[in-house]
């Protein structure tokens, strides 16, 4: 493989890895507060749909964005009531969350469409336009920097620039500031929280929304980025690769990056590898390269990463009386 | 007694001294049909420090919850400093000076000290200035009360009294006039527990008002000025420390007079009955906590294991009894190698002769959810006294868990009971009738009066004696050292998964036990390594 085939290898670990990356990251603030997200798929999911149904009624990109991150924050909103001020199983209402998110859009799209479920293809200015960084081009006759700065890092989606730069802004947060200091406090022992004389209730909305929003943010890219449009179940278990990627990294946003990008890195070898003739074992089906991600995620979590503790009163509802 | 006008000077609402710290008038407290506090008053002079005294279930911490804000009075006024306030919550009580240690810390586990004190006291969005602040403040507070600890160790990897310390810092970053410490010297060995009251006196001398809830009636004469007690929800008394004794203080929580002391003649040790021979146990992350253990019981004597809470003591009952299995060792009953392996292990060691009395009655002695007759023959339940084959007897198992009943004065008297219904020391002894009924060779009893009452105490400790006398060999693992001296007719101290000493409970002092407890003296005990002025029991 010359370099242009292992950087456009890279470029597309980049793309693939930022809507497992965003959708990890809120995974990590919602669990760190002590509320488990398995309904990440869901929300993300309703959140493509919501950005592609607005993208292509108005024609903006942006309007969509907001749309997709407005509908993540309702479902959100839905989770919170129900597992922080109901007391609900937060298993329970996160599985209920990803069918309504899939029956939800699917239903409304057939009715409101009339195309199986999908959305109208967007119109121009509907979707995100790629950006070049200043002197992309310029650079590009460098050796092996150039390339690098001008196919890898530069000419991608706003959406990749900002998962990326969540992930410095969420390490700040988490361990620099106040908030994120009652946020992992939170998450581990909510008692000591509440005779500290702080809210457990409003700190763990306060998680569970930020995840609506980079849910939303992550559906986003999906539908009016990454893709053209919304189709039905669109996110294809990227929620829970994600929730994955965030138990190999032990709650930890740097290594969240990491997980992500090593699991968005399958992905993107999946595509690369399909239809190509490998020594010994010649052409090998589609389907097994594609479920190459996922196999590896099963074994990856089973055998590599030791014990994973998570936050200690993740999934324990709070209840001050006795 | 103190200086008051220096004391106004440090109150952060300057508001006219009053001689109270604290009054409490007419407060009722009731959850669902339990009336937890029924119309109590009481009143808590500044710079004192007041004990509250009462069974479990008395309705002291409740009492001083309402005082923190953690539960809402239904009824009755609070005044702090003399003016009323409504507490809403525990962030209102911080802010009019009141500080509360609770029983279980609350303290987040993996983070350092610094981060659990500063923890709700920010001062800013940004945590940097605030640690920095803290750091400062807990250099000033060390000095001031002698509260030394490391900012940035981490809560999980310190001991449990510098946990205690952190608790207490914490309280006093937020400018707490008034401590509240619930139970503070359970999880403490007594060097521990030392500590911790000079902390308290040093407090009370720089003008701070300390409230201390125990039961233990020792702790209660050696450091209070005043104390009140509390009999099932109700306060029944307020008296100065220096004017009352711990027998008219256990008359007043009880209602009745106690024997505080137990009563027992000399043991006569028959042949050997348990061996335990270089036992390895390990828990359930494979880490040992019993790392090579040998002693024997003999028949007609008590066997009593020191300890503090955690250093192997659980693990060795749990796999003495089958429960756990032994990583390598011999445990023998009556001669006979016992194998505790396997899932079974625990019904094979009741066949063989070995009662066992669960350290926690209502984690492993008991299905609370059942009638009290099906407690009473749990475990039992395949003797043929109980049925035959497959089909249980049910009026014979009522029969006699009636009979037991009556036998172990536990009330209410009614075999359909739930379980869960009855009182913590009416459970204990449901769960001790039954296997002191069983007629074993051997009994194993672990932690026999934690969260019992004063009352069924007495009861307990005389049936154990009475086990003793008829000839059983008992082992006895308890926390509470004051049980482990006055039942015992030889201690052995736990440190670390190890035997560290055995003692006579008739010379050796407390003193002496603590060191061992604290795992500071080696095999032998130097019999001058007590440290003297210590021994409120001599």
């Amino acid at each position: 493989m010359d370099i242009f085939a292992v950087l456009s290898l890279l470029d597309a670990t980049i793309r693939l890895t930022t809507p497992l990356l965003l959708a990890c990251l809120a995974g990590l603030y919602c669990e760190r507060s002590g509320v488990f997200n398995i309904g990440l798929e869901g929300k993300m999911l309703a959140g493509a749909f919501g950005a592609a149904v607005v993208a292509a009624l108005t024609g903006s990109a942006w309007l969509g964005m907001l749309a997709g991150v407005g509908v993540g924050v309702a479902f959100a909103l839905i989770h919170g009531i129900a597992s922080i001020t109901l007391k609900g199983n937060q298993i329970i209402s996160g599985v209920a969350i990803n069918f309504l998110a899939a029956g939800l859009t699917t239903l409304l799209g057939q009715s409101w469409f009339r195309q199986g479920g999908r959305t109208p293809a967007l119109p121009q200015g509907g979707r995100f336009a790629p950006i070049e960084l200043p002197f992309a081009s310029e650079l590009a006759g460098i050796p092996i920097l150039g390339p690098i700065y001008s196919e890898l890092v530069s000419g991608h989606y706003i959406l990749v620039y900002i998962a990326f730069l969540m992930v410095p802004l969420t390490f700040f947060v988490l361990y620099r500031t106040r908030f994120g200091l009652r946020l992992r406090a939170v998450g581990e022992n909510p008692k000591a929280v509440d005779t500290a004389g702080i809210s457990v209730t409003l700190l763990r909305y306060q998680a569970v929304l930020i995840a609506g929003v980079l849910c939303g943010l992550a559906g986003a890219y999906l539908s009016i980025a990454q893709g053209s449009g919304f189709g039905n179940n669109m996110t294809a278990g990227k929620g829970f690769i994600a929730l994955a990627a965030l138990i190999f990294a032990k709650w930890r946003p740097v290594p969240a990056m990491f997980a992500c990008l090593l699991f968005g890195f399958l992905d993107a070898m999946q595509i690369r590898l399909q239809g190509v003739d490998l020594p010994v074992i010649g052409q090998v089906p589609v389907q097994a390269i594609q479920a190459l991600p996922y196999v590896l995620t099963v074994v990856l979590l089973a055998g590599f990463i030791g014990k994973a503790v998570g936050p200690r009163a993740g999934g324990v509802p709070y209840t001050k009386e006795r | 007694m103190a200086d008051t006008s220096q004391e106004q000077a440090r109150q952060p609402f300057g508001a006219a001294a009053s001689e109270w710290a604290i009054e409490l008038s007419g407060i009722n407290k009731s959850f669902g049909p339990v009336r937890a506090n029924k119309n109590i008053d009481l009143k808590v002079r500044r710079g004192t420090i007041h004990g509250i005294v009462g069974e479990n279930g008395a309705g002291k911490s409740t009492l001083m919850s309402i005082l923190y804000g953690f539960y809402h009075a239904d009824s009755g006024e609070i005044r702090v400093n003399g003016a009323p306030h409504a507490i809403t919550d525990s962030r209102h009580a911080l802010a009019l000076g009141i500080g509360m240690v609770h029983q279980h810390f609350m303290l987040v586990d993996n983070f350092s000290i610094l981060e659990n004190v500063v923890l709700g006291a920010e001062d800013s969005a940004l945590l940097g200035p605030s640690l920095a602040k803290a750091r400062g403040a807990l250099k000033r507070l060390a000095q001031d009360y002698r509260l030394e600890v490391a900012p940035d160790a981490i809560v999980e990897d310190v001991s449990v009294g510098t946990q205690q310390r952190v608790e207490i810092l914490k309280a006093l970053y937020r400018g707490a006039e008034v401590l509240i410490l619930d139970e503070p010297t359970g999880v403490l060995t007594p060097a521990e527990a030392g500590d911790l009251f000079r902390v308290l006196q040093t407090l009370r001398d720089e003008g701070k008002t300390v409230i201390l809830i125990t039961h233990k009636l020792r702790e209660i004469m050696a450091i209070t000025d005043s104390v009140s007690v509390m009999r099932q929800g109700e306060m029944v008394a307020t008296l100065e420390t220096s004017d009352t004794s711990p027998e008219q203080l256990a008359e007043l929580m009880v209602g009745r007079r106690v024997l505080l002391r137990v009563e027992k003649g000399p043991a006569t040790p028959g042949k050997v009955m348990l061996e335990v021979e270089d036992l390895v146990v390990t828990d359930d992350f494979g880490t040992p906590r019993v790392k090579g253990v040998n002693f024997a019981v003999r028949a007609g004597e008590i066997v009593g294991i020191a300890g503090v809470a955690g250093n192997g003591q659980s693990e060795l009952l749990e796999s003495i009894s089958g429960m756990r299995d032994q990583k390598s060792g011999v445990v023998k009953l009556n001669g006979n190698p016992m194998s505790t392996l396997g899932d079974d292990g625990a019904h094979r060691a009741r066949l063989a002769g070995l009662a066992h009395v669960p350290e926690d009655r209502q984690r492993m002695g008991l299905v609370i959810a059942f009638e009290q007759w099906e407690n009473s023959i749990l475990g039992y339940q395949d003797q043929p006294a109980y049925g035959k084959g497959m089909v249980l007897d049910i009026n014979a198992a009522r029969a006699a868990a009636a009979e037991r009943m009556k036998k172990y004065d536990i009330r209410p008297a009614n075999v359909r009971l739930k379980t869960a219904s009855f009182s913590g020391g009416n459970q204990q002894k449901i769960v001790l009738a039954r296997e002191m009924e069983s007629d074993p060779g051997v009994l194993v009893v672990g932690q026999p009066t934690r969260g019992v009452d004063i009352g069924a105490i007495e009861f307990i400790h005389n049936q154990i004696i009475k086990m003793r006398d008829a000839g059983k060999a008992i082992l006895l693992v308890s926390v509470e050292l004051d049980e482990i001296r006055s039942l015992s007719d030889r201690i052995l101290v736990m440190f670390d998964g190890h035997i560290v000493g055995e003692a006579d409970p008739a010379t050796a002092t407390e003193g002496e036990l603590g060191l061992l407890m604290a795992g500071i003296v080696g095999k032998e005990a130097a019999p001058t390594a007590g440290p003297a002025g210590r021994e409120p029991n001599a």
